[in-house]
């Protein structure tokens, strides 16, 4: 068994409840904290933990928090990003939705690092009903004097609240998030100047992940040396998986980054190998956005070594044989997937999602999405594929968020890695006509006459 | 956008107003305006999951800001719908984790089943069903939002009773 941080409480009945938390030794970081360190020496702990945001960009924490401007006197806030959107991610929620109380902890431990005094946690609209799980266990928190004026007799004020979005993907972007508790549309913001400097009503701000704050207790409590030590290299600690598709096992997992992708996808501790025992064709292994990986490129990176669940390796390679880790949102596709399919959805979800700022985002994505449709069904043209290529790398870094970039990576790999199965979908608009093609017949028993062709 | 004839009954209740100011309250005095999301999340809920544009006006008064303010917020965000809509809004996430699990055969199934395509309401304006991207539930597929709930793992014999209970008035769709 690996080690849990975050979800070794999970089990615990009640755990949701204030009493059982506290039980369990909760709410002992804000203690030590406030009692016994100072903000910086918490904010020194974070960084020493080699901590990474958890929202999928892997920024380190502790570093974040070090540009907070403390010097302009402005009021300062801490606003925790629980806008989980991404294709792929559900692991916040399962946090919020089951151990409240953790997150709760680690904003009043981190917003008293970083001297905020009022701060929120922006949750998706559609999490309703997590939404009042949080306002619950805020409340319970306040009334046993977590929250409020001179918390714990040390003078330092707090107030936190909950917040909700409304169906907007973009607000997972940090100034887009903050424009949203604005109470304003959701358009990124130019940057520099950074929410550090500029952020909630043009005070310094620091945005994290939920799961980068309910990392926090356990580094306060354990020391960052500690946290730094599990992990291999710069990936350190542990780090939630949402796994999604056709495995055994779907659900939240907590791993130990450096584990093997092939141990978390076979052994029966996590996914428990492939769903009707149907062979693995592809994986995308942190959230839409991030390259899907062909089988070849799964277990093993393109130098022959294994491939581990880690910032480093799951990139080793680039964009040419590698990933990233990203959010966490681990996706599966057996030999019935098809490829073209599901990058036609991505594509329509970026459109959709896409706020309208940027040119080349709002027209791209749209381009990219009806290219897409008309190959998935049977109208595709052979040099649809050199157009989907063009049109990608004319929107990355071509934005003001990494939203396009976002939307051009998913096409991009997909090109490089199943073109053939594009060019199936081009020459053989007959057979592709079901929108359960491979479920009936895999491409794998088709792609040789693809090949057939090209001689 | 043009302006809709669809006409609102406008109701104000004491409970939403104390909601309202409970919200305006989590912000700082001068920034009232921060609180339009979830007020406007409210206000929707109380008057049949839309808003109209004199609710929106009202909503406009409330927060101390221009009407126009309101809408381009609410014709941004997806949750806020601009005319009447069914009672009960099968919502069904329709991103390629859902698909890969049979979510558009599903929707299929249940278009066919109440007699209406993808974003119609039934003639009883009880049912509704659309197709909206990722809710975070990928692990648990198929499944659909149902007010503030999520029905996730879903069958065909689910769907059914669903709309069984639906139909019963079983089905809680706020938690107020």
């Amino acid at each position: 068994m690996s080690r849990k941080i975050l979800l070794d409480k999970i089990n615990v009945p009640g755990i949701k409840t204030y009493e059982v938390y506290r039980k369990e030794g909760g709410y002992a970081s804000v203690e030590k904290a406030m009692k016994a360190m100072t903000p910086d020496e918490v904010v020194e702990e974070v960084k020493k933990s080699g901590l990474r945001g958890r929202g999928g960009a892997g920024f380190p924490a502790g570093m974040k928090w070090s540009f907070i401007d403390k010097k302009s006197g402005k009021p300062r806030h801490l606003v925790c990003n629980a806008d989980e959107s991404e294709p792929g991610t559900f692991k916040d929620r399962y946090l919020m939705e089951f151990i409240p109380h953790l997150l709760i902890e680690g904003m009043i431990t981190s917003s008293f690092a970083l001297g905020a005094n009022l701060s929120y946690i922006y949750i998706r609209g559609e999490y309703m009903w997590v939404y009042k799980i949080l306002e619950k266990a805020i409340a319970e928190a306040k009334a046993a004097g977590w929250l409020g004026k001179n918390i714990l007799g040390t003078g330092y004020d707090l107030e936190l609240y909950v917040h909700c979005g409304a169906g907007a993907y973009i607000c997972g972007e940090e100034t887009a998030l903050i424009e949203s508790l604005e109470g304003k549309r959701g358009n990124p913001r130019i940057k520099p100047p950074f929410p550090a400097v500029s952020g909630l009503w043009a005070n310094p701000t620091v945005v994290n992940n939920v799961e980068t704050i309910a990392s926090v207790p356990w580094i306060v409590n354990n020391s960052g040396d500690e946290y730094a030590a599990i992990g291999i290299g710069r990936s350190t600690g542990t780090k939630l998986i949402s796994a999604s598709g056709h495995v055994k096992n779907p659900g939240v997992y907590e791993i130990e980054l450096g584990l093997s992708v092939y141990e978390f996808m076979n052994s029966d501790e996590y996914l428990g190998g492939m769903s009707s025992d149907r062979p693995l064709k592809a994986l995308v292994p942190g959230g839409s956005s991030v390259p899907i990986l062909p089988a070849d490129l799964i277990y093993k990176t393109a130098n022959g070594e294994d491939r581990l669940m880690t910032y480093e390796s799951l990139s080793d390679g680039g964009f040419a044989t590698g990933s990233m880790l990203g959010s966490g949102g681990f996706i599966v596709y057996n030999d019935t997937s098809c490829i073209v399919r599901n990058t036609w959805n991505f594509s329509r979800f970026y459109h959709h999602e896409s706020c309208g700022q940027c040119t080349p985002c709002r027209e791209g994505t749209g381009w990219l999405e009806k290219v897409l449709w008309r190959i998935e069904n049977g109208q595709g043209r052979e040099e649809d594929i050199d157009l989907l290529w063009s049109i990608q790398s004319k929107i990355e870094g071509n934005t003001i968020c990494p939203l396009g970039d976002a939307a051009s990576w998913p096409v991009a790999a997909a090109i490089r890695h199943f073109r053939d199965e594009f060019e199936y979908h081009v020459r053989f608009p007959e057979k592709i006509k079901n929108r359960n093609h491979f479920v009936e017949e895999p491409f794998a028993q088709v792609k040789h006459l693809v090949t057939k062709q090209t001689v | 956008m043009e302006r809709t004839h669809y006409k609102q009954e406008i109701n104000m209740t004491e409970t939403l107003m104390s909601r309202i100011n409970e919200l305006i309250s989590h912000y700082p005095e001068d920034k009232r305006k921060s609180a339009l999301l979830p007020v406007l999340h409210e206000v929707q809920d109380a008057h049949e999951n839309w808003l109209s544009y004199e609710l929106m006006d009202k909503v406009a008064e409330i927060l101390h800001i221009l009407p126009v303010e309101v809408y381009e917020v609410v014709t941004f965000y997806t949750m806020y719908n601009t005319k009447p809509v069914g009672k009960y809004m099968f919502e069904f996430c329709q991103t390629s984790p859902c698909c890969l699990k049979g979510t558009e055969d599903l929707m299929d199934y249940t278009c066919e089943k109440l007699g209406v395509k993808v974003g119609e309401t039934t003639a009883d304006g009880l049912f509704e069903v659309r197709g909206v991207e990722c809710l975070g539930a990928c692990g648990y597929a198929p499944m659909m939002q149902l007010g503030d709930f999520y029905k996730e793992h879903l069958t065909e014999d689910k769907i059914d009773q669903l709309i069984t209970d639906c139909r019963d008035n079983k089905i809680i769709l706020h938690d107020k």
